[in-house]
């Protein structure tokens, strides 16, 4: 008992750490930037924080930000606990996104508000799941590496919707749809004033849902022990009698439908249609938040929370140093945890071996082992 | 901690001397504190269970790691000892001293010659002069007996053979100071008597070599003086005229052991039940793997219930693929697969383990284990959905399942939490048997049940698979260790080119009768690869 509870201690430390060591030594890196511009790092960052965590405005952004990638960073973690490398967020997101909106069109104004919610929430994880899905049985069927089909069927996808919009249900003169009948999420402003003007809505709650399940899912069910199993070890997992090529299935799936929820933030709790582009880079930025959560999803919480500070750090300098700034305080902080995190390294490496395994000739026999 | 005892003056002068080395990986100490001394022109057995430190304690003098601490010293040409300690793997190669691991390192697309002479090509202009490459190897192959055709590509070669490149390999680079790891693992009987002749024939030209291995009887057969590790230090060195194979296991456990081959000696063992019902029919089986058709040719075979049926054979001869197609891991090709009556060809892994088929798998760190997972949920591992309450894992029943295990199987350190990986080898191997045999069955696949596990650990799963004989199940050992197979089987099978090439009764069996069908020489049909 007291060992599960020092484990459970362990495990905690073990999420909120790398993201603040990380973060450490890209304030570090971030000073000798900001010197370089001239500036005072001590002013940039008072800057920094003043436009997000100072005010209730910068806090909702932060929180609106936090959301979409709390979503995707769980879609990738769940994809690397499997093995699997989904790098197809920003796919999955926007057809999520784009299902949420089609379905908000569709029904009636007077649906009840809580099951209009509910069916586009549904509608988001299908969208996104059917997304993942295709690299999941080309996977499980041929052996086609993840790595491949899910980034290139980020073209594909956004490209059909960017069609499917322009060409039928765009609003003249916008890139978007028009806007849902019903199922819109409260914002955080409704029942908090101070929040006024920000984005963020109960989506946040749902995000947070998403890693108590995933959380549950992953170290709680025979299907998450499975599911591990054959991430850390596939060999062993099949000789454990579990369907392998089903899991790596299911998983891309689950995994594209984890990231296609995070587009109800949008649709559902801010501007209440889908446009085009309405989270680029939030999919890839999923990639980010994973390797910094460790998989883990509470420390994927935390890492979302910290690239949307940067993220939303960025507008609130520029007047000082360029914003790219701190996309590059993004990168510091990826590499950072990249090198420094023992685990990252491994399941990097890990990932870099089965990607070249899988581009190598010899591999098409082995099939969907 | 017995005083290392000097071995009585011999013949040649001091070649290697190790003193106090110390090496350790993060928390792993590998070494602490161990010597060795070998001296010029002897065969010198380093001997010790798996994890003793032996291989680290090579790598260290080839220059592959450095030593935390200790003095690493190696003849120079004029004889004269020369301190070396922490030198490259570059250097060590030019100070004449060579390493063939374990695991071979060798080009597999290229000729035998390419991989001898690799980093050190002869060259015409800017290319390889292949010609003058082939003619060292022959030439090299000539004076030491190991005899592999020049031209053949290393991937066509059989285990033997390519063992053989390795140690021309170390040769044409001039070692004067042979280290081979764990030799005769991948060997039949009659290429490990070549290997000692070839070991042999070099000590004659003035070679020194350090065999390191964990088989008493070799270790008796052809070395000369031994050195015994325990726990990372040099615990006895002795003279192999005045030891016997007891004293050493003494020496290695720190206790007394039975040895498998005094079982098989007195055969005070209880016959299995000969005519027990059958539990595993295999009729006609055949597999297919994607590279080859055939690697397991038309196999017929029955175990009956109190019956240990051994296979031998040299590795690669299909013992592996018929295994994974007995458990399921493998589709068959063709014929069928019977399990206690019931016909098992087309179920699942798992419904193969509900019908009553346990399977100790050959490869415990790819296959056995999910070595990040905890001892508890190693020991569910293929029994998970008999674990469960609704949706969820019942961690409470889970965790009373691993106590009663590893207390009844004695794993050790008795934490259910700690990772699998954190075990030593013999432990990991309990875990797999605690698993396998510590559930309802009444067949069990038991590919190399020992491979890799210390004394102590080998005594203790022989005697876990005599008494599930005696328990009236039916055992299908698969095994390299042919003195393994002897002493535990009631029938030997020998497998050769994917094909039962022969299948004797325990009292006709031996190294001598199972040799000539092991390579083949039986009129059997040829190999397929």
């Amino acid at each position: 008992m007291e060992a599960q509870i020092e484990s459970r201690r362990a495990s905690t430390m073990e999420a909120l750490l790398p993201p603040v060591v990380a973060l450490l030594i890209a304030i570090v890196v971030g000073d000798l930037l900001i010197l370089t511009f001239g500036q005072s790092p001590a002013a940039v960052y008072r800057l920094l924080l003043d436009g997000t965590w100072g005010n209730a405005y910068g806090i909702g952004q932060v929180l609106y930000k936090a959301t979409t990638l709390t979503f995707t960073g769980l879609a990738v973690a769940l994809g690397i606990r499997a093995g699997l490398f989904n790098i197809g967020g920003e796919g999955q997101l926007a057809a999520g996104g784009f299902v949420a909106a089609l379905i908000g069109l569709a029904v009636p104004a007077a649906t009840p508000a809580i099951l209009a919610v509910l069916l586009c929430t549904i509608g988001a994880a299908a969208g996104g799941g059917l997304v993942g899905a295709v690299p999941g049985y080309l996977r499980a069927r041929f052996g086609a590496h993840e790595v491949i089909t899910t980034i290139m069927l980020n073209f594909v996808v956004l490209a059909l919707l960017g069609w499917i919009v322009s060409a039928k249900i765009h609003v003249p003169e916008s890139l978007h749809t028009p806007e849902i009948h019903a199922g819109s999420v409260m914002r955080l402003s409704d029942i908090m004033p101070v929040f006024h003007g920000s984005a963020a809505n109960l989506t946040l709650l749902a995000a947070l849902a998403a890693a108590a399940a995933v959380s549950w899912y992953l170290f709680r069910t025979r299907r998450g022990f499975e599911l591990r199993a054959v991430g850390l070890q596939p060999d062993a997992a099949e000789y454990g009698g579990v369907d392998v090529a089903g899991v790596r299935w299911r998983a891309l799936a689950l995994s594209g439908a984890l990231a296609g929820m995070g587009g109800i933030n949008f649709v559902l709790g801010y501007k209440h249609y889908y446009e085009e582009g309405f989270a680029t880079g939030a999919g890839f930025l999923g990639i980010a938040v994973a390797l910094v959560g460790r998989n883990n999803p509470l420390g994927i919480v935390f890492a979302a929370l910290l690239f949307a500070t940067l993220s939303q750090g960025g507008l609130a300098v520029n007047a000082l140093v360029p914003k790219q700034m701190v996309d590059v305080l993004q990168a510091v902080v990826i590499l950072a945890v990249a090198t420094a995190v023992p685990s990252v390294r491994h399941s990097i490496r890990a990932s870099a071996k089965a990607v070249t395994r899988s581009l190598s000739p010899k591999a098409s026999a082995g099939g969907a082992q | 901690m017995t005083e290392p005892r000097l071995p009585d003056a011999t013949a040649g002068a001091v070649a290697v001397r190790l003193d106090g080395i110390v090496k350790t990986f993060g928390e792993t100490i590998a070494n602490r504190g161990a010597t060795l001394e070998v001296r010029r022109g002897e065969i010198h057995a380093l001997v010790g269970e798996n994890g003793a430190g032996k291989s680290t304690l090579m790598r260290i003098l080839s220059g592959m790691y450095a030593p935390d601490a200790g003095t690493v010293e190696v003849a120079a040409s004029d004889g004269q000892l020369r301190d070396v300690t922490g030198w490259q793997t570059a250097a060590a190669i030019d100070a004449g001293v060579g390493m063939v691991h374990q695991h071979f390192m060798l080009v597999p697309p290229l000729t035998v010659a390419e991989n001898v002479v690799l980093g050190r090509e002869p060259k015409r202009g800017l290319q390889v002069d292949r010609r003058s490459a082939e003619q060292s190897v022959t030439d090299l192959s000539a004076r030491s007996g190991l005899v592999v055709p020049p031209g053949a590509k290393v991937a066509d070669l059989s285990v033997g053979e390519a063992q053989r490149v390795e140690i021309l390999k170390a040769l044409y680079r001039g070692a004067k100071i042979l280290i081979l790891d764990e030799p005769t693992a991948v060997l039949s009987p009659p290429e490990v008597r070549q290997l000692w002749d070839v070991l042999r024939k070099l000590r004659a030209d003035g070679g020194t070599i350090v065999l390191i291995t964990h088989k008493l009887d070799e270790v008796m057969d052809v070395s000369d003086a031994i050195t015994v590790m325990r726990g990372g230090q040099t615990v006895t060195r002795l003279r192999t005229s005045d030891t016997t194979p007891r004293d050493i296991a003494r020496a290695m456990v720190g206790r007394d052991v039975a040895l498998a081959v005094d079982a098989a000696g007195t055969s005070g063992r209880a016959p299995g039940t000969p005519n027990g019902a059958p539990l595993l029919e295999l009729r006609n089986v055949r597999v297919d793997s994607p590279r080859r058709a055939r690697v397991v040719d038309d196999v017929s075979l029955t175990v009956a219930a109190g019956e240990i049926v051994g296979i031998a054979g040299v590795e690669g001869n299909g013992q592996t693929e018929l295994i994974e197609a007995i458990a399921g891991l493998t589709a068959l090709a063709g014929g069928e697969i019977r399990i206690a009556g019931q016909d098992a060809s087309t179920l699942t892994v798992r419904g193969r383990g509900d019908a009553g088929l346990s399977h100790v798998p050959e490869d415990r760190h790819r296959r056995g284990l999910v070595l990040d997972y905890s001892l508890a949920d190693n020991l569910i591992l293929g029994q998970q959905h008999h674990f469960t309450r609704a949706a969820r894992l019942d961690s409470a029943r889970i965790a009373e399942h691993a106590r009663q295990r590893i207390a009844e199987f004695d794993i050790r350190p008795a934490n259910p939490l700690l990772p699998a990986r954190s075990l030593s080898g013999g432990n990991q191997q309990k875990i797999v048997i605690a698993r396998e045999m510590g559930r309802d069955f009444t067949v069990l696949l038991a590919a190399q049940p020992t491979r890799g596990v210390d004394v102590g650990a080998i005594e203790f799963i022989h005697d876990r698979l005599r008494r599930a004989r005696g328990e009236g199940k039916a055992v299908l050992l698969v095994s390299a260790d042919l003195a393994e197979v002897l002493a535990l089987s009631d029938r030997v099978a020998v497998m050769y080119g994917g094909r039962i090439v022969a299948v004797l009764p325990r009292s006709e069996a031996s190294a001598e009768t199972l040799g000539p069908f092991m390579t083949g020489a039986h009129g059997s049909p040829a190999r397929v690869a």
